[in-house]
C-alpha cells in the first residue's frame, strides 16, 4: 500500500515537471507573468514532491519490506540503518530517482534567488530544469519504477507496479544485500558527490539555453552561473577523489584509477567542465570566445547524460544489452534531442555571439587559456574514443575489444605533462599581451630554482629521464605560483604596511578567484606528484608464506605471523584476518592485518587492504589467498605506492581552494566592453 | 707368469678402464643433456610475480575491466594457473598471451591488436583541434596588427610625463 502511496506521489511530480515545461512556455510567449510564476512555484513544488517519494521510499528500505523488488535487491536484515538508507542510490531505480531529487533541489535553489534584472532568463531556465527533470522522473514511473512489487503469479514471480489479476503478493524472508564493495564510507559519500556535481552543471546549461534563446547573449549568463559552476566543479572533482579513494582501500588492485568506462563517464564532463571554467574567463575579461563557451556548456551538460547513460543502458557491457535495455535508446534520443536543439540554437544565434576583441598576442592569457582548452578537448577525445572504440568494434567488425589503461596512458600523458607546464606559464602571463621577454623576466627565477630541484632529485630519487622531466615541470609550476603569491603578498606588506602573514590572508581576502585558483594549482601539482609515484615507481610482489616466513619488498620485509577466520552473525559477514610484521632495514616498524571480508547475503567478497601509509610510499598488503584446513599457508601480493599519499594531500588542499574561489565576493556585476578593451596594458591582473 | 698374468689383467684392466671412461662420459653426458632438456621443459615452478607480469596483461571476458592478475574469482584464478603452467612449460610471454587470444578472441588483450586503428582516430581529431587553433590564431592576430599599425601611426607620446600632461590637459577640456 505505502509502496503504491510512493509510486503515486512519482507520478504527480512528473506531471508537475510537464505542467511546470509548459506553462512556462505558454507564458513566455502569451507574455503572462502569472503563468510564468505559476510555471516556478510548481517547480519549486516537484522539491517537496521527491522529497515525500524519497523518504517513502527510505522508509520501505529501512523496515525491510522486501516485496518491493528494489528494496529486495539492495538490503538485507543484516545490514545497519545507515547503510539501508544510503542503498537509495545503490541500484538503478533507485539512483534515478536520488538524480531526479538532488536535480529537484538544485533547479528549486535556482529559482529562490532574485530575478530581477533577469526575470526573461526565468522562464527557459525553468523550461531546460524541468525537461531534464522530467526525463529523469518519466524513467522511473515508465521504466525503472523503485515500488515496483513482487507478485506471485500462475507465470512465476515477477515484479509489477499494479497486481496483475490472480495474483498475490509475494515477500521474501530477507534481501539480497547491498554489493558489499558499496558498503564503504568512500562509496556512501562518492555517488552522492558525483550526482551533486552532475546535477549542477544543469544549471550554467539551462542559463546558456536561456541566454540563446532570449538573444541576451552578452556575459550576464556566465556571471549568474559562475559560482553554480564552480559548485558543480568542486562536487565532481570530490566525488572522483572520493571514488578514487574508495577504488583504493576496498578494490584491491593496489590503484586508485583503472581507466575503466565508468570512471571516465564521470571524468568526460570534469574535462570539458574545467576547461568551460578557464574559457568563461576569457568571456568575461576580454569579451570573446561565446560560441565556444556555449559549445563546452553544453557538452559539459550532455556528457553528464552520457555519463549517466553509459553507466545506466547496460551499453558498455555490450551492444546487444544495449538494445534489450529498456533506458538505454531513451537516453539516446535524449542525447540527440539536447545536443541538436543546443547546437542548432548556437547556429541561429551565430552572429550576436562575435567576440568584442581580438586575440592580440600568442602568449597572452587567453591565448595561453585556449591551449588549455585545446589540450582538456584532446584527453577528452581520447578518453570518448577509449570508451566508445569497443562498441563500434563490435557493432561494425563483430569482435570485441578492450581498451584499457596502457592506451589511456601513452596517449593522455604527454597531454597532461603539457597541461602541468601550462599551469606554471599561465598565471604568469598578461590578458591581452605577453612577449616571451615579459614571461621569461618572471619566470627565470623558478625555473632556476625547478632546475635545482630537477638536479637533487637525480642524484637523490631517480634517474629516468621522463619522470625527472615531469618532476621539473611540477617544481616549475609549484615554485611560479608560490612566487606570484609571495609576490603579491610582498608588494602588499609595502603598501599596506602589513605583516606577511596578514598580507597573505587579505591577498587571498580580495582577490578569491585568483588567488583561490592558485591553491587550486598548487594542489594539482600536489596530485600530479601522488600520480607520477604509483605511476613510475609502484613496486609490487606476491607470494606464498608459512608462518614465520617473509616477502621482501623495497627495504621493506613483511613477516606472516597468523591468521584467522570468524563469522559476524549479527553483520552477516566471515572476517578473515591475517597478521603481519612490518619491518624496515631489519628495525621493527609494526603489524599490518590484510583481511578478505565475506558477505553472506550477497555471496561476494571484500579484499581490505592493510595499509601503512607516509609521506615518502604506501606499503599496501593484501591476503590474496590462505589455506583454510590448516590455516598454515597465506598468499599475500604487497605493493610498494611511492609518494601516493600526496595525491590525497593535494585533493584536501583542492577542496580549500574551490570553496575560497567559490565563496562570495563583492564584486563589480558588470564589466563593460570598454572597459575590457582597455585592458591591454602588459599586467598579470586576473 | 703369476706377474704377467697380473700385469695382464692390469693391462686388461687399464684398457677396460680406458674403454669404460668416455662411455661413461658420454653416458653422462647424455644424461645431463636429457635432464637440461627435461628441466627447461618444465623450468624451475615460476614465481606468482612471473605469472602475475603477465596476467597484468590480459583480462578475463567475464570481469570487465578488472586486470586478471588482481582478479579474485575462481575462473580468473584458474587463468593464472594455466599462466604458470605454460610459463612452467617453458612458452615465452607472447606465446601464452597468443594461445588466450586464440582461445577467447582479442578481448582479453589489454590494447585492441591494431594499435594503428586505436590510435588513429584521436591523433587526427587532437591534429584537427591544433589546425583550427592554429588558423583561428592566425585569424585573430591579422586584424590586430593592422590596428597594430594604425595605433603605432597616432601612437601616444612614449613619455610617461607627457602622457600624464595630455590626460591632464584632457581633464581640463
Amino acid at each position: 500500500m505505502i509502496a503504491n502511496f510512493g509510486f503515486g506521489v512519482l507520478v504527480v511530480s512528473f506531471l508537475v515537471t510537464l505542467y511546470s515545461v509548459f506553462a512556462a512556455i505558454y507564458g513566455e510567449r502569451t507574455k503572462n507573468a502569472a503563468m510564468v510564476e505559476s510555471a516556478r512555484r510548481a517547480m519549486l513544488l516537484t522539491w517537496p514532491l521527491l522529497t515525500l517519494t524519497s523518504g517513502i521510499l527510505i522508509y520501505l528500505l529501512v523496515n525491510n519490506h522486501y516485496e518491493v523488488q528494489f528494496v529486495y535487491e539492495v538490503t538485507s536484515r543484516s545490514m545497519p540503518t545507515y547503510l539501508k538508507i544510503t542503498a537509495w542510490w545503490g541500484g538503478q531505480s533507485g539512483s534515478l530517482l536520488f538524480w531526479s531529487w538532488l536535480m529537484s533541489a538544485f533547479a528549486s535553489l535556482v529559482t529562490l534567488r532574485k530575478w530581477d534584472r533577469d526575470r526573461e532568463f526565468l522562464p527557459w531556465v525553468i523550461v531546460v530544469a524541468c525537461v531534464t527533470m522530467a526525463f529523469f522522473i518519466g524513467m522511473n514511473v515508465f521504466f525503472e519504477n523503485p515500488f515496483a512489487q513482487v507478485y506471485q503469479t500462475f507465470e512465476g514471480i515477477n515484479a509489477y507496479t499494479f497486481q496483475p489479476a490472480d495474483s498475490v503478493l509475494f515477500t521474501p524472508a530477507d534481501g539480497r544485500g547491498l554489493n558489499p564493495l558499496l558498503r564503504h564510507p568512500g562509496m556512501v559519500i562518492h555517488p552522492p558527490m558525483l550526482y551533486l556535481g552532475f546535477v549542477s552543471f544543469v544549471i550554467p546549461y539551462a542559463f546558456a539555453i536561456a541566454a540563446l534563446i532570449t538573444g541576451r547573449t552578452d556575459d550576464r549568463w556566465i556571471r549568474l552561473t559562475r559560482r553554480w559552476t564552480l559548485w558543480a566543479w568542486l562536487f565532481l572533482s570530490f566525488g572522483l577523489v572520493l571514488g578514487g579513494r574508495w577504488a583504493y582501500d576496498v578494490l584491491g588492485w593496489g590503484g586508485y584509477w583503472g581507466w575503466d568506462p565508468v570512471e571516465i563517464a564521470a571524468f568526460m564532463p570534469w574535462l570539458t567542465g574545467t576547461a568551460f571554467l578557464h574559457s568563461v574567463m576569457i568571456q568575461e575579461k576580454r569579451g570573446m570566445l561565446k560560441h565556444w563557451n556555449m559549445l563546452l556548456v553544453i557538452l559539459t551538460y550532455d556528457l553528464v547524460i552520457f555519463g549517466t547513460f553509459l553507466t545506466r543502458s547496460g551499453v558498455l557491457s555490450s551492444v546487444h544489452s544495449f538494445a534489450q535495455s529498456a533506458i538505454g535508446p531513451l537516453f539516446f534520443v535524449f542525447i540527440g534531442f539536447t545536443l541538436i536543439t543546443s547546437v542548432a540554437l548556437i547556429i541561429y544565434r551565430w552572429k550576436e555571439l562575435k567576440s568584442e576583441t581580438e586575440m592580440t598576442s600568442m602568449l597572452s592569457r587567453e591565448a595561453l587559456f585556449l591551449l588549455n582548452n585545446l589540450l582538456f578537448m584532446s584527453i577528452l577525445v581520447v578518453c570518448f574514443w577509449g570508451v566508445i572504440y569497443p562498441l563500434i568494434s563490435e557493432l561494425f567488425t563483430g569482435a570485441k575489444v578492450t581498451v584499457g589503461p596502457p592506451f589511456y596512458e601513452r596517449a593522455t600523458s604527454p597531454l597532461f605533462a603539457a597541461l602541468l607546464f601550462l599551469m606554471g606559464v599561465a598565471p604568469l602571463s598578461a590578458w591581452g599581451h605577453s612577449t616571451v621577454k615579459t614571461l621569461g623576466r618572471v619566470m627565470w627565477k623558478p625555473i632556476i630554482g625547478a632546475v635545482l630541484v630537477t638536479i637533487v632529485l637525480f642524484f637523490t630519487y631517480t634517474q629516468k629521464v621522463t619522470a625527472l622531466l615531469a618532476f621539473f615541470i611540477i617544481a616549475m609550476t609549484i615554485l611560479v605560483t608560490i612566487y606570484e603569491y609571495w609576490r603579491g603578498a610582498a608588494a602588499r606588506q609595502r603598501s599596506q604596511g602589513e605583516n606577511i602573514l596578514t598580507a597573505f590572508w587579505n591577498l587571498t581576502g580580495r582577490n578569491r578567484r585568483r588567488y583561490g585558483g592558485y591553491i587550486i594549482h598548487l594542489s594539482m601539482m600536489l596530485m600530479a606528484v601522488g600520480i607520477l609515484g604509483i605511476e613510475m615507481f609502484q613496486k609490487e610482489t606476491q607470494g606464498t608464506l608459512a608462518a614465520g616466513q617473509s616477502l621482501n619488498i623495497a627495504g621493506y620485509e613483511v613477516r606472516y605471523k597468523e591468521i584467522a577466520s570468524w563469522d559476524n552473525p549479527g553483520a552477516g559477514v566471515n572476517y578473515t584476518r591475517s597478521v603481519v610484521d612490518i619491518y624496515e632495514d631489519g628495525e621493527y616498524l609494526g603489524q599490518l592485518t590484510p583481511r578478505i571480508d565475506y558477505y553472506f547475503d550477497s555471496q561476494q567478497t571484500m579484499t581490505i587492504p592493510g595499509n601503512r601509509s607516509t609521506l615518502r610510499d604506501d606499503l599496501y598488503i593484501l591476503l590474496v589467498d590462505w589455506e583454510p584446513a590448516t590455516a598454515s599457508g597465506a598468499t599475500f601480493k604487497i605493493y610498494v605506492n611511492p609518494l601516493v599519499n600526496w595525491l590525497w594531500f593535494g585533493s584536501i588542499l583542492f577542496l580549500a581552494g574551490v570553496i575560497i574561489a567559490a565563496w562570495p565576493e563583492k564584486e563589480a556585476d558588470r564589466v563593460s566592453v570598454k572597459a575590457r578593451s582597455r585592458v591591454q596594458q602588459p599586467s598579470a591582473a586576473d | 707368469m703369476v706377474i704377467d698374468e697380473e700385469t695382464m689383467k692390469v693391462t686388461q684392466d687399464t684398457k677396460i678402464t680406458s674403454y669404460k671412461l668416455p662411455l661413461a662420459i658420454l653416458f653422462a653426458l647424455t644424461f645431463a643433456l636429457a635432464l637440461v632438456s627435461l628441466v627447461s621443459a618444465q623450468g624451475p615452478t615460476p614465481t606468482d610475480d612471473e605469472v602475475n607480469r603477465i596476467a597484468k596483461q590480459l583480462y578475463c571476458p567475464v570481469c570487465e575491466s578488472t586486470p586478471l592478475d588482481v582478479c579474485p574469482t575462481e575462473a580468473c584464478r584458474q587463468w593464472r594457473d594455466l599462466i604458470r603452467t605454460k610459463l612452467g612449460e617453458g612458452q615465452s610471454e607472447e606465446q601464452i598471451k597468443q594461445y588466450f587470444v586464440t582461445q577467447y578472441g582479442a578481448r582479453v588483450l589489454a590494447e585492441p591488436p591494431n594499435r594503428f586503428a586505436s590510435y588513429l582516430v584521436p591523433a587526427v581529431a587532437i591534429l584537427l583541434g591544433v589546425l583550427f587553433l592554429a588558423r583561428a590564431f592566425q585569424m585573430w592576430m591579422k586584424p590586430s596588427i593592422t590596428e597594430a599599425e594604425a595605433a603605432a601611426n597616432e601612437a601616444p607620446p612614449a613619455d610617461p610625463y607627457i602622457a600624464r600632461l595630455e590626460e591632464e590637459l584632457k581633464k581640463q577640456k
